[in-house]
Formats: C-alpha cells, structure tokens, sequence
C-alpha cells in the first residue's frame, strides 16, 4: 500500500508541525508514505469563492501529483471533502475517479482503513474537539446534531484511546466556528462573532486545549485566542494523536 | 447594501446578537427534542422530499387536477402568472364584494407579492391577525423570520410599540397583558372584516382542498366570519393525495417550533353556503426557478423556517440584513432566482457548514446550492476588482508548482519579517481581531526535502 501525503497550501507555508505530525503519526503505523514535492492545492479556496472554472489548473495538477498512489491522505477535511464533491469539474478520466475515490482524511483512514482507534498517543490534557463541517456534514466524520442518526465520531473513537486524555463536552457540539474561507474576510463580523462565540463554549465547557481535523477553523480559532490573551490552546489532532507526553 | 455590510451594523449590539442567538438555539433545540420523539425521521425526510420531487416533475398535471377539483367543491380558482397580476385578482375580488376591511392570516406569498400596500393604496384596510405579524405592521416593518416574524423583537420593545398604537399601559413587557390586549384589539378586526385572506400550506390535488397551519387559530376565525375567503398559494404547495399530509404535517411543526403539530390543522375544502370561497395560484418565478435544474429542489420548501433557526449566520445577523421576504438560508438560494443582481451577496453569507440541508425536512441541498449560485453570480455580476483579481491570480499560481512556490516563500519572508502594526493594519481584514500564525522559517516542503537528503 503506497501512500500519498497530500499537505494542503496554508498547513505547508504556515502550519508545517501539523504536516510533520501528520507524516511522523502514519510512520508510527506502518504506512508507507510519500509526499511528492510539488503539489500546491485542492482549489477549495477558488471554487467556494464563486471561482471554480479558474480552479481547473490546479485540480488538473492535483491529480497528476496523486494519480499513482493507493491511497491519498491529508490532515483536513474540508480538502477533501472539495477533492471529493468538486472535482466534477474536470473530465471524469479513470485518475480523476481513482484519486476522489482514495483521497481520506487523516482520521477517517486511521479508522477506516488501518482499522486503528489506539495509535498509542498519551496526552494528559482536558481536550474540546471542535467539528469542523466539511469533516462532519460532508465526509460524514460523524454523526451530526442535525440528524436523527445513532451518534458515532471518528475523532472522539481516536481521541478516547489517548491515554491520560480527558474529553470535554460543549454546549453546542457541532455549531460552524465562522471561518468559511474567503467568508473569514468578506463576512468579517460575522466570522469573528462566531468564532468568539465557539471559543466561549469551549473556556465554560473547562477545555484547555481545543483539536479538530481542520487547521482552517483552528487558524481562526487561534488568531482570536491570541489576539485576547485567552487561557487556550490550539492542536491538530495529528498533533495530539503523535504525542507521547 | 450587502448582506456583509447590514451584518456589520446588526453586530454594533453585541448584547442584541447574543440574545437573538439563543432565541432562535432555543427553537433549534425545541425541534431536536421533538425531532427525536418521532421514530424513523430521517425516513419521513426521505419521503417528504421525494413526495416533493414527484409533485415537481408533474406539476402540471396536479396543478390541473387540484383546479378541476376545487370548482366541484364550488371553489373559485384563479392563475395569477406574478405578483402583479395576484394583487389585481384580489383587488377585483374585494371590488367585486364591495370589501373595505380584510383581516389576513400569515402568507409569505402576499408579503412576495407586496398585497398590503397594493390594497391600502386603493382605499382597503388590511390588518395582519397572526401576533407575530400585527406586531411587525404596526412598526411598519417587514417580517424578520417566515415562521417568527417578530423574532428581532424583545418584549420590551414590543410594550412600547403597543403603548404607541393600542393605547396600551406600560407593563415592563409582560407578555401576558400584551398578548392579551392584542386579542381584543384584533377580536374588533376579526368582527368587523368583510373578507379574510390566508395563505396555503398545502393544496391537495386529489380533493381540490387546502390546509392552512396556524397556532392561534386565526385563519379560522378570519375565515368563519367573513363573507369572502381567498386563500393565495404558489405552484409549490400541491400534494397529491389527502394522505401524505401524514407525513408534512408530522415534519412541519417539529422543524419549525418543536410542536408537535400546529395547533389548527385547518381543512378549507368548500364554502360554506351563502359565502365565497377563491384561490389565487400564483408562479411569480416559481416555474423559471423549476427549469433550473440544480436549483429545482428549492422549491420543495414547506417554509418551517428550520434552516434559519439552525443557521449560525441568521442567528448573528438577523432576519432583516438578508433584506428578502424570505430570509436565511433557503432565502438565499430563492431571491437569486428572482433578481440576480439585488441578491447578488446572498449565496456569500454563508460558511457552506451544511447544517440547513441536514435540519431540511424536506432535504433540500441548500449548502449545495449556495455553492452553484456563487458560480453563476461570479460570471454574471459585476464582483469587486480586488476579490476578483486576487482570485483570478490565484488560479494561475496554484496551477503551477514553481510560481506557488517562489510566492509561498516570498509571503512567509514578509509575514515573519514586517513590522506587526503593518501586517495588522487596515488593509488587513484578517488582522482586525484576529493575530496571523507565527511563521517558520521552512515551510513543511523545505523540511521534507531537507530530511529525505
């Protein structure tokens, strides 16, 4: 099984201990991974700005660096999830199928297709999860408060088997953190109210470090928490899953 | 102004924001509750939405039967092709009736339409009779919510508007001396109205009969004591049979309020002798949106108003910065249909976090949708030359690897290297309340190559 380590364009300039997370957690289980050099983006940002057609370019060149791996693996959910549903943009050729068919988010592979919940990680925190909505609502992570569904989280079956782990529980346990993308700068007050709001839930719900599969939202998340000096930290949850604390 | 722009006002009044929120959660949460009582809901989602799905591809046809069915029933029935013709058969209605005051129950299709004002500038008195509704005609406002129409509204402010018009006492908002004294203020409209208009909720093809939800029960009474009933619908409210309002009625005021069913179910199936009974059909862009086809599934709607509830974006900037008849969510996927370039910032003020389409009780993809407007609207309206730009670039960079590269390096240099009162400043809509990431020296590439040699 040969693996693709796809690292989206904002974790690789500005986040790159969650790629290195990402790469030292799938080395500890075994896998096989490459990353090659050269990939930039999924073209989320063009497509959920209104700008899909000028996205081609890049979705051509994603599945040229992705089309000879077995599986494609990547630390965010909302990039796959855009790999998953969007890609209908480009003409359906057997790579194009083959790379939306294998592409996982880095739980939902852990999970799904190494069959693992204990990854061996301890973390003596009191830990929030926040689920970021292309994960859950799109890739089906989990079960939403939306839906009538029997309640199932890949994130919490991963995180429950962190040793010395305490999981906290919101009051709103799935509300959007207000990020969105380009929603972050066209719908300022908005994104921030909401992003303020989520981290509240998360000081009251007695969490010390917030997680998630999305570095996106926690970017949000962190630029507020360190704009005002709040007691909160923010991991990957590749971050916390290759922790040996 | 853009919905950006009327969110940014709404947001001056943090307190307001926060008390507005947990209004509508508290609804939200109602829904789940009832929700969860009802085994097999997802099941019922399906059927609702395929129930739609038929009505939709077969509209014409149960249109045709609903109309047959209804004149048997000794039913007036009227085709208004858009709002203006809807509000011209209704003026000749009352004409015709010598009508001069018309109480009307909750109808989102005559707020589309603008009847009120198209009736009051000919000489007719209208006065809304649901609660929620009177309160926003009498602040001269439209409706902030389809379901809660005076939701932007606290108790507070509602004593004072009574206080103002009714002649109230000021009672520190008590909502039981101001509902109160609203019920007798309406009980002299109710008695002295000479023809009574109410929306549909559902128009069963199979009867030629219409059900009208209410919670307080006036559509009843508007109509029991009238001399004239005219019920106005769009297209989109045909059932087909009498027996899948098992299924609507079950869905519809769990996802709206929580109850579980409305307290008046109303069945209009003729006029009671002596007494005229009309119904409007109204399209007013309903089968234009129907030829789109990404969009077709808009108008399964049954306007419980569920997605605004759940909408982290409704809830934070209120009804009225969508400045639609229809708010929120699936407002958003309808008003484009209408006029492009007026709701040309809708399908924008939204993270596409998919809760609407997953509260949906008729599963309408409204994320999806959104999503498929952005793609239209940027192609036909003009959009901002630094937003376009900015993204058009983009596309070109991220679409080769050496250009991404040289840009990502040059980027990271600045972030890490300008002073923070530059990266923080105005031009930066980012920096305004929230700090960037600290930026490394390598980015994870550089790192990769470094230890693979």
């Amino acid at each position: 099984m040969k693996v693709g380590l796809f690292i989206p364009c904002y974790v690789n300039q500005l986040y790159p201990k969650v790629g290195i997370a990402t790469l030292e957690l799938l080395e500890k289980l075994g896998v096989d991974v490459d990353y090659p050099t050269g990939q930039t983006c999924c073209g989320q940002p063009l497509g959920n700005s209104g700008y899909e057609s000028d996205s081609k370019g890049s979705c051509q060149l994603f599945v040229e660096n992705f089309k000879n791996y077995d599986y494609i693996v990547c630390p965010s959910g909302s990039c796959v999830y855009h790999v998953k549903k969007h890609f209908d943009i480009l003409e359906q050729t057997e790579d194009v199928v083959n790379v939306r068919n294998n592409i996982y988010e880095l739980s939902q592979f852990i999970f799904q297709v190494l069959g693992k919940t204990n990854v061996g990680a301890s973390f003596p925190y009191k830990v929030g999860i926040h689920k970021s909505c292309h994960g859950l609502r799109g890739l089906r992570l989990g079960s939403c408060s939306e839906r009538m569904d029997a309640h199932y989280s890949i994130e919490e079956s991963l995180l429950k088997e962190v040793k010395g782990i305490q999981l906290k529980t919101l009051n709103r346990v799935d509300e959007c953190c207000g990020f969105g993308g380009t929603f972050s700068i066209f719908e300022e007050a908005i994104s921030v109210k909401m992003g303020k709001d989520r981290i509240q839930d998360h000081l009251s719900s007695d969490v010390e470090v917030i997680t998630g599969t999305d570095q996106s939202c926690l970017m949000h998340l962190d630029g507020l928490i360190n704009r005002n000096n709040q007691p909160l930290k923010v991991m990957h949850i590749a971050e916390i899953l290759n922790s040996t604390l | 102004m853009s919905h950006a722009k009327e969110a940014e006002l709404f947001n001056k009044d943090e307190a307001k924001v926060n008390w507005h929120d947990q209004a509508l959660w508290f609804v939200r949460n109602k829904r789940d509750k009832a929700a969860h009582t009802v085994k097999g809901w997802e099941d019922l989602r399906n059927l609702a939405s395929a129930i739609k799905a038929n009505v939709l591809s077969n509209l014409d046809d149960y249109l045709v039967q609903f109309e047959e069915n209804a004149q048997k029933n000794g039913i007036q029935v009227h085709w208004a092709g858009d709002a203006e013709a809807h509000n011209k058969i209704v003026h000749d209605i009352l004409l015709q009736n010598n009508v001069k005051k018309v109480v009307k129950s909750k109808s989102m299709l005559t707020e589309e339409c603008h009847l009120n004002p198209y009736l009051e500038a000919h000489g007719i008195e209208v006065i809304d009779t649901d609660l929620g509704e009177r309160i926003v005609q009498l602040a001269k406002e439209p409706p902030s919510h389809i379901v809660l129409p005076a939701i932007h509204k606290t108790k507070e402010e509602v004593d004072a508007l009574f206080q103002k018009h009714l002649g109230t006492v000021p009672s520190h908002g008590d909502p039981r001396y101001l509902t109160n004294e609203a019920r007798k203020h309406l009980r002299d409209k109710f008695l002295k109205a000479d023809a009574a208009i109410t929306g549909v909720n559902f128009a069963v093809a199979e009867t030629g009969g219409i059900v009208v939800c209410t919670n307080e029960g006036n559509a009843d009474m508007g109509v029991h004591l009238a001399k004239v009933h005219i019920a106005c619908m769009g297209i989109e409210k045909i059932i087909p049979e009498e027996k899948h309002l098992g299924v609507f009625l079950r869905l519809l005021a769990r996802s709206a309020t929580g109850q579980p069913i409305t307290t008046y179910s109303s069945h209009f199936n003729k006029p009671v002798q002596g007494k005229e009974m009309h119904i409007v059909i109204v399209d007013n862009g309903r089968s234009e949106q129907l030829s789109r086809e990404a969009f077709r599934s808009s108008l399964h709607c049954i306007r419980c108003g569920a997605c605004m509830n759940t909408c982290p974006i409704y809830r934070r900037s209120g009804g009225h910065s969508y400045k639609a008849t229809i708010p929120g969510p699936i407002g958003s996927i309808l008003s484009p249909g209408m006029d492009l370039k007026k709701h040309s910032s809708l399908p924008f003020a939204s993270t596409l976090c998919g809760s609407c389409s997953d509260v949906c009780p008729v599963k309408i993809n409204i994320h999806e949708q959104l999503y498929q407007w952005r793609q239209i609207i940027t192609k036909n309206v003009k959009q901002p030359v630094v937003k376009r730009s900015i993204l058009k670039m983009a596309g070109i960079v991220l679409a080769n690897s050496k250009l991404y590269g040289f840009l990502g390096r040059s980027s990271r240099f600045m972030l890490k290297h300008l002073p923070k009162s530059i990266v923080n400043s105005k031009i930066n809509t980012w920096g305004k309340a929230r700090d960037l990431p600290k930026v490394e020296n390598d980015n994870f590439e550089d790192w990769y190559k470094k230890r693979k040699s």
